[in-house]
């Protein structure tokens, strides 16, 4: 592989689509975790939840777009093939996000006898974008396999990533709130974190044995041994968590964020081996990211803008979220 | 049916309800910062709960862009793979420019101008609203250099049959870019004030005389008395654009079947395609070459010259005459209402009346507008390069036609709830008049839901 720019400018943006899905599901994987535990939240506790992710939740969705902005517009080739080979998943996931979107601002602008009506929105709405996701990733695990087992697969993979994403949600509640709400939590935590434990089992282990080209990536020497860590450390920091849910909340509030962050360490290293297995395909077994990329000159321009831009918009993030740290009880003025 | 027609009608609804909100947010963002400046200005709480309402009514309006929006971002993929395989050279970075300046930096700081007023010190919450408002306002920039590109494409050159980009500068000022831009930004500047002067008036005709109605009044207006004769102009110059670069566009627009001097301004007409004629004209005599070539004798372009390469004539025609109608409508509203708000200091309440319904007329005008634009380049997605047919996907009518179905319910849903809390915040405003507490004063966050509410 000669290093020039045709060669090297679609692998930076792989880098960056992949990038740009993992803080995607990071982020607005905490705000759809919070919309699906509200069901099991009562009132009051819901508006603190709202309030824990009310500053947030636009810039997260936005990673979204960006991510399928990289892939519509460096990868335009496998754009077409996997948005229309999943044109059922995606329109769900769009009502879903649709509702989930909008019933955040209407929760909070209606008449108070309706606002239990958009409480429930937001719930579905949360719940049926995570569950697309879900399946729509089972279903791309799969080769885009829309067959009955490939179904079945994308319907337990979407109901592992919501359990995730509920995880996340705890996660995020934990670190944003305290008293009662927060020991609730802890509990949601705990019993999310089985199902995502085997979610992520499950798409490890269907992975390889739906493609003899990802099994031969995985289970030769020495390879096998550099990616031991993957599995090894992801399975270390799940028992770790799981230890903590039973110490947590701790004495002034210590480690509030450590369930959020060993989460997203355990959801990057997920995605590492996911980008390991699919690595050179972005479309598995049929388009690799040279066959499906834009033209080299329109990367460049791209990439130009990128590397300027991403750090503001690093830094920009950071600090909207400084400026809303602490616990979310703060966010009624003063 | 055909998943061509459908594919067309679904990202026509998409798009069609997603733009009745960035229709709103790019403007509703400047008349924020300017309310906040009056507030920074005078001390004066009143431009402050003007600031708050109509804050609300943006909170709400971004949502809902956001969220078709994302719509948008898809179905490029999902209904039209052809248009990236074709153009995304052109069209991939415009739209990432869109996603990197814009995007990120609205959705950051909306957070602060919507939650943030306490939390930062007043002249960094002024900053979020200076960055919102610009933040819309170059995303409309980036959407509209793509959109005017598919009219009028500039700067490009084709390879193996996909277009690849030559003079970036020529892409993004393509020939149509900055008379849409303008035209654009100005329909969202009247969108914005009429659905002010209109939601102030209800508050007004509920008996609303507090300091903040008025300063809401008044700002609807007036900025909508300045803004219309500037949008009839910059309109004229649009159309005179579109005459030189798309002249079928403006054949099908004026309904002219036969290239020649001395065309008649058609007023009312219903355009027969089977027959290439019209039938119950009413017309001005010389009316379209004057206005068209400035001369009674200019010669004005007929779809004769354009058999089989020229957009469906009747929707191009009514398009057209129902966002010139409705101009003409705007007109003599705002300025009979400013005559009266600077003479009388009073509004009459038949006018008032009038004024309520006409809060949306800006959306029916844009719509009205865009479609006359859009199917006006009809067959071509883009001019020239790439036919709307050769675009469309794999993916089954009847898979187009449910999703289609869902969304129209969807949609119709949202809008009825949206227009609803528009009325229902109106209301409130008007019962609270200026005795509503101030947030930061009375302890409620500016979007989250507070007791009574």
């Amino acid at each position: 592989m000669t290093l020039d720019w045709p060669t090297l400018l679609p692998l930076i943006f792989a880098g960056l689509m992949g990038l740009a899905i993992l803080i995607y599901v990071i982020l607005d994987g905490f705000d759809l975790g919070i919309g699906i535990l509200f069901a099991a939240a009562q009132d009051a506790e819901q508006d603190t939840m709202i309030a824990a992710i009310g500053p947030f939740w636009d810039a997260n969705e936005t990673w979204l777009v960006l991510a399928v902005g990289l892939l519509l517009v460096a990868f335009p080739l496998a754009h077409g093939v996997i948005l229309t080979a999943l044109y059922i998943p995606v329109f769900v996931l769009l009502v879903g996000l649709i509702l989930r979107g909008v019933a955040f601002d209407f929760r909070a602008k209606v008449p108070t006898e309706r606002k239990h009506r958009w409480n429930r929105i937001f719930f579905l709405g949360s719940l049926i974008a995570s569950l697309a996701q879900g399946y729509m990733l089972g279903v791309y695990v799969l080769g885009l396999d829309v067959g009955l087992g490939g179904m079945a697969f994308g319907a337990l993979v979407a109901l592992c990533l919501a359990a995730a994403y509920a995880a996340m949600g705890a996660a995020w509640v934990i670190y944003k709130t305290e008293g009662e709400l927060q020991k609730k939590a802890v509990r949601w935590l705990r019993t999310a974190l089985v199902l995502t434990a085997l979610g992520m089992a499950a798409v490890s282990l269907a992975t390889p044995f739906a493609s003899p080209r990802i099994f031969d990536k995985w289970f030769v020497l020495p390879s096998m041994l550099y990616l031991s860590p993957l599995p090894i450390l992801s399975g270390l920091l799940f028992l770790w968590l799981w230890r903590q849910t039973f110490h947590l909340p701790k004495a002034d509030d210590r480690h509030s964020l450590t369930p959020f962050l060993t989460l997203a360490a355990i959801f990057a290293l997920g995605f590492a081996g996911l980008a390991w297995s699919f690595y050179p395909f972005v479309v598995p077994d049929r388009l690799t990211i040279w066959q499906a990329a834009s033209a080299p000159e329109s990367l460049a321009i791209i990439l130009a803008g990128t590397v300027v831009v991403l750090p503001v918009i690093i830094f920009y993030s950071f600090y909207a979220y400084r400026v809303f740290g602490g616990k979310a009880t703060d966010l009624t003025y003063d | 049916m055909d998943p061509l027609i459908l594919s067309r009608m679904q990202f026509g609804a998409n798009i069609s309800f997603h733009i009745l909100f960035p229709t709103i947010t790019i403007a509703l963002g400047w008349v924020l910062l300017f309310f906040k400046l009056r507030y920074n200005a005078t001390g004066d709480s009143a431009w402050m709960r003007a600031y708050f309402t109509w804050v609300k009514v943006f909170a709400l309006s971004f949502a809902m862009g956001v969220v078709t929006g994302v719509t948008m971002s898809f179905q490029f993929g999902t209904n039209w793979p052809g248009y990236m395989q074709k153009v995304g050279n052109i069209a991939g970075p415009l739209l990432a420019y869109e996603i990197l300046t814009a995007f990120f930096l609205e959705a950051a700081f909306l957070g602060i101008m919507l939650f943030g007023f306490r939390r930062v010190s007043n002249r960094i919450h002024t900053l979020a609203t200076v960055l919102v408002a610009g933040g819309t306002t170059v995303s409309a920039f980036w959407i509209i250099a793509l959109n005017s590109w598919m009219q009028t494409p500039a700067g490009f050159e084709m390879r193996d049959g996909v277009a690849h980009a030559v003079d970036w500068w020529a892409i993004v000022f393509n020939p149509s870019m900055p008379y849409r831009l303008v035209h654009m930004l100005l329909a969202s500047g009247l969108t914005v004030s009429f659905l002010i002067a209109g939601l102030s008036a209800l508050r007004y005709l509920k008996g609303d005389r507090s300091e903040s109605m008025w300063k809401a009044l008044r700002t609807g207006v007036f900025t909508a008395a300045i803004l219309i004769p500037i949008q009839i102009f910059a309109g004229d110059q649009h159309g005179l654009n579109t005459l030189e670069h798309q002249p079928q566009k403006i054949a099908a627009m004026e309904a002219n079947w036969n290239t020649g001097p001395n065309v008649p301004l058609v007023l009312f007409a219903l355009p027969d395609e089977a027959a290439r004629e019209n039938r119950f004209e009413i017309a001005i005599p010389d009316g379209a070459s004057l206005v068209l070539r400035h001369s009674t004798d200019g010669v004005v372009p007929g779809l004769n010259d354009y058999v089989g390469n020229h957009p469906p004539v009747f929707p191009v025609f009514w398009g057209f005459r129902i966002m010139v109608g409705t101009g003409l409508l705007m007109l003599a509203v705002s300025w009979s209402a400013a005559f009266f708000l600077r003479r009388r200091h009073r509004l009459p309440k038949p006018l008032a009346l009038l004024m309520v319904p006409m809060a949306l007329s800006g959306w029916l005008a844009t719509l009205a507008g865009w479609y006359t634009t859009e199917i006006g380049r009809q067959p071509w997605l883009v001019t020239g390069v790439l036919k709307t047919a050769d675009a469309v996907g794999p993916v089954a009518g009847s898979h187009v036609a449910l999703t289609l179905a869902i969304y129209l319910i969807l949609y119709a849903f949202l809008l009825i709830a949206y227009l609803g809390v528009l009325v229902h915040l109106a209301l409130k405003a008007a019962k609270d008049g200026d005795s509503s507490p101030l947030p930061g004063v009375m302890n409620a966050a500016l979007s989250q839901p507070s007791a009574g509410e």
